[in-house]
């Protein structure tokens, strides 16, 4: 394959948020959606959006997740934008292909399915081949990845794989990403009617078709964009944040006033692999596409930055991830601020990971391991 | 086809000994299933996988099951970066990660055709399990092969083993009554093994050709068998992230567009379905 053949900059590698919507006063019954997360705010003993950020630092450190999920006789169940999941444990999307794993696995992933819900990969209006391989290179303690978002779009996506999607025993949230508000409208449009979507998750990382800036880099445009697709969807809208900006808490809080119900966050960050170079050659980029997206443990302790600050910002609830390999690193996430955690990269390495997560914060809460009242918050730090 | 749990197996090794440049790693694995030939596993050390050379490796790596007896599997491998390194460094006793039975493996020629094994450096490895196959009766279990196939009449498969040195051309010692070719000469046929191949063909080209190798002989594999009209069967190499269609980073080109994925579609793929065979191993080694 060719140098020039590989370019770069492609649009998997993450997704960029943004800021700014003005209408943080409105409530959730003034979106007029109806949607069904009427209680996030409550859960979260946070008194409401109007807040400072600053009056919200001192809240008692226990005062959020563990009373909704986190007592022995409440079992694991978590209220999560009105659905009621399991345990808090979901993969993040790209990570885990339910289809392909029933393939793989047989009838012991519907038996045994290692998550409380299932996110989609990224789905398209318009089939995408991905990206010329390779697609994959190992990073210390990690993996950049560079796959450009391959799926059969959402006329098929609709007709073919929803059906299978249908049968998993647990809730589907279904990603999509488009090129424009007006793409992304079709989608969640399309996404809507079918009850089989619990809930819908936007990819923002996807370039925007005028301004060539990515949708979630902008946050006058992912503004708009949250803004022009709420309308359009009574199901839960989770916007999926990207760790590549400077200003993370800003694109959480953007998504939130335009009407967002949840943020999940963190995708993979901006990297770059180069080949072994050859005896005195110069270096050239390994992956296909030229850069990809890290994940893995090496991305652990930002996740663990960066959801600790979005969860002081916004009052909707957190879907925190990346490097999650065991029920501690989830434990540290949901005691940051997270509501619901994903598993990524380890699901790789572990296919039955996310149960085996589940069931180690159960056995936490059951040993009395997260009454953790005695250590500060991370929020409040 | 024989699936894998999804949940990881924790195998012990029982024995890892040498043969020329390569392993050969053999673990109990009592609760496994029986493989198909063909299929591969996911393994990692279950103590130090990680912290070696730049912190690597950190993913499991895909292996060709080579031999499965008894409870017991056997791998083949050749240390070629930080991964196989640690693996061909276990000691008995050591204990590692596997997840598989993955992946589909080769299917039995029809009636009235023999089957032609090409095999090429470490890719040798699914090649062995699946002369075992066709030289046992069905009902051994270890793959499942239509009843018509199994007749005694069937001809025992013909074996093609290409390899750059005598240390690696040592394996060869696995396989019952095989054709050896080493680039320099040193055993058997000087040359490449496909040269083994077309000679084979003209002798009697009603044959399905089973090839695993370096992407180049799986290169000059596919095209041979596309200009003899013969049907061929490749186990491919791509580097994978998970083995079960998760990561979607084992994609080669589909002859009519598209990709396909190494791990749920292959690795063993019909030969037709390729316009060519490229390199995409590299990266997870």
């Amino acid at each position: 394959m060719s140098a020039a053949g590989r370019g770069y900059g492609h649009p998997d590698d993450d997704h960029r948020s943004q800021h700014g919507r003005p209408d943080a006063g409105q409530s959730a019954a003034g979106r007029g959606h109806g949607h069904p997360d009427d209680d996030h705010r409550s859960q979260h003993g946070r008194p409401d959006a109007g807040q400072s950020a600053a009056g919200r630092g001192h809240g008692h450190p226990d005062d959020d997740h563990r009373s909704q999920h986190g007592r022995p006789d409440a079992g694991q169940s978590t209220s999560f934008c009105g659905l009621e999941l399991a345990h808090p444990i979901i993969n993040g999307s790209g990570t885990f292909d339910a289809i392909a794993a029933r393939r793989a696995f047989g009838a012991e992933l519907d038996a045994a399915f290692p998550f409380a819900a299932f996110v989609s990969k990224t789905i398209t209006l318009r089939p995408r081949a991905g990206n010329p391989p390779p697609r994959l290179w190992e990073a210390p303690a990690g993996l950049i990845n560079s796959i450009g978002l391959p799926n059969k779009g959402l006329e098929r996506y609709i007709a073919e794989d929803l059906p299978e999607l249908a049968r998993l025993p647990v809730p589907l949230i279904t990603n999509v990403m488009g090129a424009s508000a007006a793409e992304l409208v079709e989608l969640v449009t399309a996404c809507d009617e079918p009850s089989q979507i619990a809930a819908i998750e936007l990819n923002v990382s996807c370039p925007n078709v005028q301004t060539g800036l990515d949708i979630g880099s902008d946050p006058r445009l992912l503004g708009e964009v949250v803004d022009a697709v709420r309308a359009h969807t009574v199901k839960p809208l989770i916007v999926k944040l990207t760790p590549n900006t400077d200003d993370v808490a800003g694109c959480a809080a953007a998504a939130e006033q335009a009407g967002a119900d949840a943020v999940s966050l963190i995708n993979t960050l901006r990297a770059l692999a180069l080949a072994p170079r050859a005896d005195g050659g110069r270096s050239r980029r390994w992956l296909g596409a030229g850069t990809g997206g890290l994940s893995g443990p090496a991305i652990r302790a930002i996740a663990l930055a960066q959801v600790a600050i979005v969860a002081e910002h916004v009052a909707i609830p957190v879907i925190g991830m990346g490097g999650v390999q065991n029920a501690g690193h989830a434990r540290d996430l949901l005691d940051a601020g997270a509501k619901l955690v994903a598993v990524g990269t380890e699901s790789f390495r572990n296919p039955a990971v996310g149960a085996e997560i589940a069931q180690g914060l159960c056995a936490d809460r059951d040993s009395g391991q997260t009454d953790r009242a005695a250590y500060p918050s991370l929020r409040s730090n | 086809m024989s699936h894998a749990s999804l949940r990881r197996r924790l195998l012990t090794v029982t024995a890892n000994h040498g043969l020329g440049a390569y392993v050969v790693l053999r673990m109990a694995d009592p609760d496994g299933p029986a493989p198909d030939a063909g299929q591969f596993t996911m393994l990692a050390a279950a103590e130090h996988w990680g912290g070696g050379e730049d912190e690597r490796p950190y993913l499991a790596r895909a292996f060709s099951v080579a031999r499965f007896q008894d409870g017991e599997t056997q791998y083949l491998l050749e240390d070629v970066g930080p991964a196989s390194r640690r693996l061909c460094e276990l000691g008995t006793g050591e204990r590692v990660w596997a997840l598989g039975p993955l992946g589909r493996g080769f299917t039995p020629p029809p009636a009235g055709r023999r089957a032609l094994l090409v095999g090429g450096g470490i890719g040798i490895a699914p090649l062995l399990i699946w002369q075992d196959a066709l030289r046992t009766p069905a009902a051994n279990g270890a793959v499942q092969l239509d009843c018509r196939d199994a007749s005694d009449d069937r001809p025992r498969p013909t074996v093609l083993l290409g390899f750059r040195d005598q240390e690696r051309a040592r394996s060869a010692t696995l396989f019952a009554d095989p054709q050896v070719a080493v680039d320099d000469g040193s055993v058997g046929h000087r040359g490449f093994v496909t040269e083994l191949l077309e000679a084979e063909l003209r002798r009697d080209p009603r044959a399905v050709v089973y090839a695993c190798g370096p992407a180049a002989m799986l290169e000059a594999v596919r095209a041979i068998c596309e200009r003899e009209h013969v049907p061929a069967q490749l186990a491919l190499e791509a580097g994978m992230a998970c083995g079960f269609g998760a990561c979607y980073g084992c994609a080669v080109p589909r002859r009519r567009g598209g990709y396909l994925r190494v791990c749920i579609d292959g690795p063993v793929i019909d030969a037709a379905e390729l316009s060519h065979v490229e390199e995409y191993a590299g990266a997870l080694e």
